[in-house]
C-alpha cells in the first residue's frame, strides 16, 4: 500500500522499493485487473451479506409465484417452484465462491508442499511424485473430477474434495519447478552455507521466493474451479436442492426454456462474471508478478 | 530417429500403469460394501457373493487389482450392471459419436482460433487485437454448458433452427446429422478457440520479430507473403504442440456438451454411468479416456519432432 504515496521520480527498478509494494503498483496500472479485482470484492460481499441483501428465503417456495418473469417484487423472476431468483443467485455465490477457494485452498495444501518436497530433495522421491502427477494430468481435469465425486458420493463438501484433488498435481508441478530453479540461487547457497537445517531453507527461503507464479495459478485456478464446481452441480454432484448453487440452477432451468428463459440467464450470467473476473486477475497477476514482464 | 520414438514410446508405460492404479483405486473410495453398492437394489445374497466372486472382492487389493489388469490388457474392461453388456462394446457405440463431434469442434477451433490470432497479432494494439482479446476472454469464461443453454434458446426455443437435441449418425443422413451436432460442436470449439487464438498471437508476435521475417521484408516481399509463408510456418508448430494439450479440454467439455443436447457419446455414457452408479463404466471410459489422450499427446509430440528439422536427432 505504501506504493501509493511513493513521488513518482522514484525510479521503476529502485532497490530500496518492496517487491510486493512494486507488485501492487504494476498492478494498479492494469485496468482488466482492477476490474477483476473489484468485481470478485462484490461477489464476496454479496455472498457473506446474502443474508442481508437477498430479498427473500432462498429455499421458499410459493404456488402463488410459479415461473413468474422478472418485475419489481421478483428483478430475476422466480423458479419452477416459486422461489425467488435473485435470492437464490446470491445464496449460491456462497456454494461457487467457497467451492473456488476451499478446492484452491486444497490443492495448495497438498500441492505446495510436495512440490518443495520433490523439488528440493530431488532423487527417487521426485521420480516417485513426478510420474504420480503425470498419471494424474493425463486424465482430462472434469473427467477425474466427476470420477471422484462419483465415488466419493454427491455433495457439495465432496464436490470441493474432488475438485481440490484434480487441481492438486499443477500445484506440485509448478512449485517443483519453482524450487529446482530457486535451489541453485546464490542466497540458497548461502542460506546453506550458514548451517541452515533443510526444513527451514525450503519454508523461509525457497517458499517466499516462489509466491508469485503461485499467486497467479491460485488466481486462475479459482476461476477452473467454479466453472467445475457448476459443473458437478449441474450433473447433480454438488450442491444437493434445495440449497441453492449456480450449477444445479440451469439445470433445472434447461427443463424450462421455452417459457421460464430467465431461469437460465442469471445464474449462467453470475457463473460467467466470477470466472472472467478470476481470470482478469490472474492474467492481470501474471504481468505485474512475471519477471521477464519487467 | 528410432531411438527417440522407442524412447518416447517406452516413456508413456509406466504413466499407464500409475493411471490404470489410480483408476483402479477409486473403487476403494467407496463408502461402505462395494459388492452391495454394485449391486444397487438387489439383496440376495447369492447374488452378493457372485459379485464378490466377478470381481474378486474377497482377495487383497493388489490381487484385485492384478486380475482387473489382467482382464483390461485382454480388452475386457468389465460389466456394465446396469446395461448387462460389457464396457468395451459400449466404448466402442459411443466412440465414434463423440470423435464426429470432436472432429467438428476442432474444426471450429483452428477456423475461428488461428485466424484471429494472425489477425491480432498483426494489427496489434488497434481494435482487431482489442476485439480478438475480448474474444478469448470471453471464450475462456463462459461455462460450456450455459454457451450451450443460450444457443438452444436462440436457435432452437426461438428461432426454431435447429433440433434442441438428439443425433443422427453421419452414414444415416449426413444432413440431420450435421443439423443436430453443428451447435454442440460450436460450444465444444469455441473455448478451445479462445485457446488457439493467444497461443497463436504470441507465437506470431515472436515469428514476426525474426531475423528471416525482416529478411523477407527487405526483399520487398508482399506483407500478406511474409505474414502467411514466413511468420505463420514458423509460428505454427509451438501452437500445434500447445494445442494438442487441449484434447483434454475437449474431452471434458464433450462430458457437459453431450449431456446438454441430448448426444448419446462418450460424454452422456459416462454421465449416465455416474446417475445409475454403475462403477465399473465410469472406470472403463475414463481409462479409455486417459488412454486416448497420453498417445493423442505422444502423436503431437511426435509430429512436433518430425516438423523441426533441428529436433531430429
Amino acid at each position: 500500500m505504501t506504493a501509493a504515496t511513493l513521488p513518482t521520480a522514484v525510479p521503476a527498478e529502485s532497490q530500496e522499493e518492496n517487491p510486493w509494494a512494486r507488485a501492487w503498483r504494476r498492478l494498479r496500472r492494469r485496468k482488466g485487473a482492477m476490474v477483476g479485482l473489484a468485481v470478485v470484492a462484490l461477489f464476496v460481499l454479496l455472498a457473506v451479506f446474502a443474508p442481508l441483501v437477498a430479498p427473500y428465503d432462498p429455499t421458499a417456495t410459493s404456488w402463488s409465484a410459479v415461473r413468474k418473469a422478472p418485475s419489481w417484487a421478483h428483478w430475476m423472476g422466480t423458479d419452477e417452484v416459486g422461489r425467488d431468483v435473485l435470492s437464490r443467485v446470491l445464496y449460491g455465490a456462497r456454494a461457487s465462491l467457497s467451492a473456488g477457494l476451499v478446492s484452491v485452498g486444497i490443492a495448495l495444501g497438498i500441492g505446495v508442499p510436495l512440490g518443495l518436497l520433490a523439488g528440493y530433495a530431488g532423487g527417487w522421491i521426485d521420480s516417485v511424485l513426478s510420474r504420480i502427477v503425470d498419471a494424474m494430468l493425463a486424465v482430462p481435469f472434469l473427467i477425474l473430477a466427476i470420477a471422484l465425486a462419483a465415488f466419493l458420493g454427491p455433495s457439495l463438501t465432496n464436490a470441493m474434495i474432488a475438485i481440490g484433488v484434480t487441481a492438486t498435481p499443477i500445484f506440485v508441478r509448478l512449485t517443483r519447478g519453482q524450487t529446482i530453479a530457486a535451489k541453485v540461487e546464490d542466497y540458497v547457497e548461502a542460506a546453506r552455507a550458514v548451517g541452515n537445517p533443510h526444513w527451514r531453507i525450503a519454508l523461509r527461503h525457497v517458499l517466499p521466493n516462489i509466491v508469485p507464479p503461485l499467486l497467479v495459478q491460485a488466481s486462475l485456478a479459482i476461476a477452473g474451479a467454479i466453472i467445475a464446481e457448476a459443473a458437478l452441480s449441474f450433473l447433480g454432484l454438488g450442491q444437493q436442492p434445495p440449497a441453492p448453487s449456480w450449477g444445479s440452477m440451469l439445470n433445472s432451468a434447461q427443463r424450462f426454456l421455452a417459457n421460464a428463459p430467465w431461469m437460465a440467464f442469471w445464474p449462467g450470467f453470475a457463473i460467467f462474471f466470477a470466472v472472467l473476473s478470476f481470470n482478469l486477475l490472474g492474467d492481470g497477476l501474471r504481468d505485474a508478478l512475471d519477471p521477464r514482464h519487467r | 530417429m528410432l531411438a527417440f520414438l522407442t524412447q518416447r514410446v517406452l516413456q508413456i508405460i509406466p504413466t499407464l500403469i500409475l493411471v490404470s492404479m489410480l483408476i483402479f483405486g477409486l473403487q476403494q473410495l467407496l463408502p461402505g460394501d462395494p459388492a452391495l453398492i454394485m449391486a444397487g437394489e438387489e439383496r440376495d445374497p447369492q447374488v452378493l457373493e457372485e459379485i464378490r466372486e466377478q470381481y474378486r472382492l474377497n482377495e487383497p487389493i493388489p490381487i484385485q487389482y492384478l486380475y482387473w489388469m489382467k482382464g483390461v490388457l485382454s480388452g475386457n474392461l468389465g460389466e456394465s450392471m446396469r446395461l448387462k453388456s460389457s464396457v468395451a462394446s459400449l466404448v466402442a457405440e459411443k466412440l465414434p459419436v463423440t470423435l464426429q463431434l470432436a472432429g467438428m469442434a476442432i474444426l471450429v477451433a483452428l477456423g475461428i482460433g488461428i485466424p484471429a490470432g494472425i489477425v491480432s497479432a498483426v494489427k496489434k494494439d488497434t481494435a482487431w487485437d482489442y476485439g480478438a482479446n475480448i474474444f478469448a476472454l470471453w471464450g475462456i469464461s463462459t461455462p460450456n454448458f450455459w454457451l450451450g443453454i443460450l444457443m438452444i434458446f436462440l436457435f432452437s426455443v426461438t428461432l426454431g433452427w435447429l433440433p434442441a437435441s438428439g443425433y443422427v449418425r453421419l452414414g444415416e443422413d449426413w444432413r440431420a446429422s450435421l443439423a443436430t451436432t453443428v451447435m454442440p460442436a460450436f460450444v465444444l470449439g469455441n473455448a478451445i478457440a479462445a485457446i488457439l487464438m493467444r497461443h497463436t498471437r504470441s507465437a506470431m508476435l515472436q515469428a514476426m520479430s525474426a531475423d528471416y521475417v525482416r529478411t523477407a521484408r527487405a526483399k520487398g516481399l508482399y506483407e500478406r507473403r511474409v505474414v502467411l509463408k514466413h511468420a505463420l510456418r514458423n509460428a505454427m508448430t509451438p501452437v500445434i504442440t500447445l494445442g494438442a494439450l487441449e484434447f483434454g479440454t475437449l474431452l471434458s467439455g464433450a462430458v457437459l456438451t453431450e449431456q446438454i443436447f441430448t448426444i448419446p457419446g462418450f460424454g452422456k455414457l459416462i454421465v449416465d454411468a455416474v446417475f445409475n452408479r454403475d462403477y465399473a463404466v465410469v472406470q472403463g471410459v475414463v481409462l479409455v479416456t486417459a488412454t486416448t489422450y497420453i498417445v493423442l499427446n505422444l502423436l503431437a509430440d511426435i509430429a512436433y519432432v518430425l516438423v523441426n528439422p533441428r529436433l531430429r536427432g
